[in-house]
């Protein structure tokens, strides 16, 4: 799957010009620059509480920033003017809990955005997600609801929900922290096949194996601003600062 | 079934424990069934050996009467379920908007929440019976030129007070819906309009579908009050006839009447609750 660019003269998909946000007076984000290209698989990393659930709701919108700037592919999101609806559409979303919606089948939460949003024939649509959804071992449970599902099931109908609509760009916040390790691997076997096929994906994870393995870059979050940045060799095998080594004993002494 | 499934046999032990639950079960209908009749024949006997049982027997329970009276009644019923036909469908509606009214946010919508509040605070402390009066005698008040029918100045009444009830009872619903589900369908790009009406307002109906079929229930009874207001409903049929004859049987008839009418409506509530019950005991809800 290769994303629909709009602007696709830009190779830099997103770009965070010194972003800041508060939740009263927790500077939880101080000044983020962040870039990333088309197919570029960036994985964010940092202690519990260092903010990249807020990082990745400020660049969906979810969330109110204070400062700075975001763009994407090229258009500044943060403009005033901008209509949300139509950033959130080019954007794909998984959250830690899986948000499916329970008074829909698998199938109706996979195609809502494609029918209600996109203005995609239903039946288009419906077709489109039933490949995705075999082509991701999901094909049995197009008609279930969700409630019916494992967690690993209902997380990778999540994604094949997020990915429906080809978005230019896909955010995963820990999706696997709510599995069990058994349920883990298949959700993360998706995300190696979307990296695969193209797209460009910003993720948070405390999985480190599976940072370093899917990883182009990795960012080490610390007091509101990536602190360092790198390849997975560079930050895993040799970190510059003392945090991200401090960090990183304390993640995989455990 | 597989092969499995087939071949397996329960054990003496199953067995035991079932002929054991058989037996309990069996015990308790059949004290329930003793002491269901013997309770109907006391209260039964009391009534009936009471000084005055036969002078009440001939006032509200005369077999004639209730047959000249039964025909007009039902006519006057016919009445009732036609406004209950449309209040139901205004409530629906009104219901509704109120409720997404009030749950609108932001400082913008002040004045609209405000008055959304206003209103449910108004009509659900407000008697449906003084509402009546001032719909009824207040409206045609304003102009007598206009001749409004008095059934609809009453379903207009009902449909006042049971809005409220029923956007008090969807609002609830609403914001049962866990807030991660609008973040949800936001972060799909979908407008807080197609939020409200694809995911939030499916799930809270899901959630206080009991509560609402009990609004109708209630709603069903309550449009036998459109009688004060002259309308020719059950009610004041039998209060017709009641006038004529002095006798009281015509409203057991009509309020038995209306226990008919209403009976379906319970039994599937009932239903419908035990069903949702049984749904989440099993953790088959999110
Ligand atoms: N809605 C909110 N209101 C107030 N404070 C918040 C809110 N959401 C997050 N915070 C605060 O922002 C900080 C960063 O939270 P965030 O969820 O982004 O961390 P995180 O890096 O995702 O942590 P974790 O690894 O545990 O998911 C925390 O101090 C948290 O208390
Ligand atoms: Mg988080």
């Amino acid at each position: 799957m290769t994303a629909a660019h709009p602007s696709a003269a830009h190779a830099t998909v997103l770009e965070l010009q010194g972003v800041h946000k508060l939740f009263g007076d927790n500077h939880v984000l101080r000044g983020v620059d962040l870039e990333i290209a088309s197919h570029e698989v960036v994985v964010v990393i940092g202690a519990s509480g260092s903010g990249k659930s807020t990082l990745m709701r400020t660049i969906n919108l979810i969330e109110r920033f204070d400062d700075g700037r975001i763009l994407l592919s090229g258009d500044d999101i943060t403009d005033p003017a901008v209509d949300v609806d139509k950033v959130r559409a080019r954007i794909g979303v998984v959250f830690q809990h899986f948000n499916l919606f329970p008074h829909m089948r698998v199938i109706d939460n996979v195609t809502l955005a494609a029918r209600k949003v996109h203005g995609i024939a239903p039946d288009v649509a419906r077709d489109r997600a039933i490949g995705l959804l075999e082509t991701f071992g999901l094909g049995d449970k197009v008609r279930d609801y969700p409630d019916r599902l494992s967690g690993g099931q209902q997380q990778r109908v999540a994604i094949v929900r997020a990915i429906m609509t080809d978005p230019e760009l896909l955010l995963l916040d820990e999706i696997t922290s709510a599995l069990d390790p058994m349920l883990v691997g298949e959700v993360l076997d998706l995300v190696r096949d979307l990296k695969n096929q193209g797209s460009t994906i910003l993720m948070a994870t405390h999985e480190m194996s599976f940072a370093r393995s899917v990883a182009d870059r990795i960012v080490f979050m610390h007091g509101g601003r990536p602190l360092e940045t790198g390849t997975p060799e560079q930050i895993f095998d040799a970190p510059r600062e003392p945090e991200t080594r401090e960090f990183l004993a304390r993640i995989t002494h455990r | 079934m597989t092969d499995r499934t087939a071949a397996w046999q329960p054990s003496a032990l199953e067995l035991d424990r079932r002929l054991h639950r058989r037996r309990a079960s069996r015990r308790s209908v059949l004290i329930a069934l003793v002491s269901t009749v013997a309770f109907a024949a006391i209260a039964g006997w009391l009534v009936v050996t009471s000084p005055n049982w036969e002078a009440v027997r001939q006032t509200f329970f005369n077999v004639e009467i209730a047959a000249e009276s039964f025909p007009r009644i039902l006519e006057g019923l016919w009445l009732n379920i036609r406004v209950l036909f449309f209040a139901t469908i205004v409530v629906a509606i009104v219901g509704t908007l109120l409720a997404v009214m009030r749950s609108l946010r932001g400082p913008v919508f002040f004045p609209v929440r405000a008055l959304a509040t206003g209103y449910t605070d108004l009509f659900r402390g407000l008697p449906v019976l003084i509402v009546l009066y001032l719909v009824g005698f207040g409206i045609p008040g304003l102009n007598p030129e206009v001749r409004i029918p008095v059934a609809v100045l009453g379903t207009i009444a009902i449909s006042l007070c049971y809005s409220a009830y029923v956007a008090e009872v969807l609002r609830a619903g609403m914001e049962a819906v866990h807030p991660s589900q609008r973040v949800a369908a936001r972060s799909l790009g979908l407008s807080h309009a197609k939020t409200l009406r694809l995911v939030v307002i499916p799930q809270a109906l899901r959630k206080v579908v009991p509560a609402l079929m009990n609004d109708f229930v209630s709603m069903q009874k309550d449009v036998g009050l459109i009688s004060v207001l002259g309308a020719v409903d059950a009610i004041r049929q039998a209060q017709i006839v009641q006038a004529t004859t002095y006798n009281f049987t015509p409203y057991v008839v009509a309020g038995l009447l209306f226990v008919a009418l209403s009976f379906p409506m319970i039994r599937l509530t009932d239903h419908v609750s035990a069903r949702m019950a049984t749904r989440e005991q099993t953790g088959g809800t999110v």
